[in-house]
């Protein structure tokens, strides 16, 4: 029986990875292949919640609204209301999920070289990070609604709450995944042999955080 | 051995160094965005707000478009790995952008039909 030579690309790996993945026709371990094609879905998932936030945006008959001064209904009556929106700690909050990403490309590179200081050190930071992210959106949430701002206020805070409650959704999964992943890591379960485990969990966590690149700038900065 | 090989690991992944490089290029460009956002609402003084105001939504894009590729290429290695896995993400952007702009100009359409 002849083995076939793998394909470059498959070569070009850490050896470890290739003892648990199972390469398709491609060449591509297919766990890796199968997250890349649920990032290709998920794509469009965020893009129709994006669409409709975009839509919706400058259509809403009460406040609050996200830049400007606008008439609010609070306690039973019509007032005056400030912009919602705090930049400074969505600014803080997007820099730590940004550095995230950095962190667990460490961690990754961690893995893959067998440095178990490292990949636990940045594991760790990765999933504080992401943890304290969940954590502003949870106060802006909860500031909003003291502010009078709930899910059916208005088309803003509809298509707001969807949105950034969403992706904020998909940041716990990741938190809760590369959780799992750091214990591991600290039991010595996660070496250059599993490596794809967490290069996979990465990748995943690189999508979050490119779809709050697209986030940002919509819903925080753009009047 | 050139600098491109220095940067490159053997299995194609970048090195830490590499990595650094593009989290400070990240951080530089978020600060950007905001500075955008700041100057285009009049908080860098009234003189920059005539200038930034008209074009911050293309700078915003722009800045932003800039932020997902160098995370996309180097944090997920796309510049790296097989281009089917490129075009397995880059399709459905493609699709993506053409729903959101069709979306708007659709209901911006029947937004202007509605007020006549």
């Amino acid at each position: 029986m002849s083995h076939a030579m793998p394909a470059p690309h498959v070569l070009a790996h850490p050896e470890g990875s290739q003892h648990e993945s199972h390469p398709t026709t491609t060449g591509i371990p297919s766990r890796k292949l199968a997250l890349w094609t649920l990032i290709g879905s998920e794509c469009l998932f965020f893009a129709s919640l994006i669409s409709t936030y975009l839509v919706y945006k400058g259509r809403s008959l009460v406040g609050p609204l996200p830049h400007t001064e606008s008439q609010c209904m609070l306690e039973g009556q019509m007032q005056a209301c400030e912009p919602i929106i705090e930049i400074p700690l969505v600014t803080f909050g997007t820099a730590v999920l940004l550095f995230s990403s950095f962190f667990i490309v460490l961690a990754l590179y961690g893995a893959q070289k067998g440095k178990r200081g490292m990949l636990v050190g940045w594991l760790a930071a990765t999933v504080i990070s992401g943890l304290f992210f969940v954590g502003m959106q949870v106060y802006e949430f909860q500031h909003f609604f003291h502010k009078g701002m709930g899910y059916s206020t208005n088309l803003f805070s509809s298509s707001f709450f969807t949105l950034t409650g969403f992706h904020g959704s998909h940041v716990t999964v990741g938190v809760i995944w590369l959780a799992t992943l750091l214990v591991l890591a600290i039991r010595g379960k996660l070496g250059p042999g599993k490596a794809l485990n967490l290069e996979i969990a990465a990748l995943y966590w690189h999508f979050v955080d490119v779809v709050w690149i697209v986030i940002f700038p919509v819903v925080y900065l753009m009047r | 051995m050139d600098a491109h090989a220095h940067d490159q690991e053997s299995h194609g992944h970048p090195t830490p160094a590499v990595y650094v490089k593009i989290a400070v290029v990240l951080f530089i460009l978020t600060a950007l965005e905001v500075l955008a956002f700041e100057a285009a609402g009049g908080g860098l003084g009234p003189s920059l707000k005539p200038i930034i105001e008209p074009i911050v939504v293309l700078l915003l894009i722009v800045l932003s478009a800039a932020k997902f590729a160098l995370v996309a290429m180097f944090y997920m290695h796309l510049k790296q790995d097989p281009r089917l896995l490129a075009n397995i993400f880059v399709f459905p952007i493609l699709i993506a952008a053409v729903v959101i702009g069709s979306l708007i100009v659709l209901f911006q359409y029947w937004r202007v039909q509605g007020a006549r």
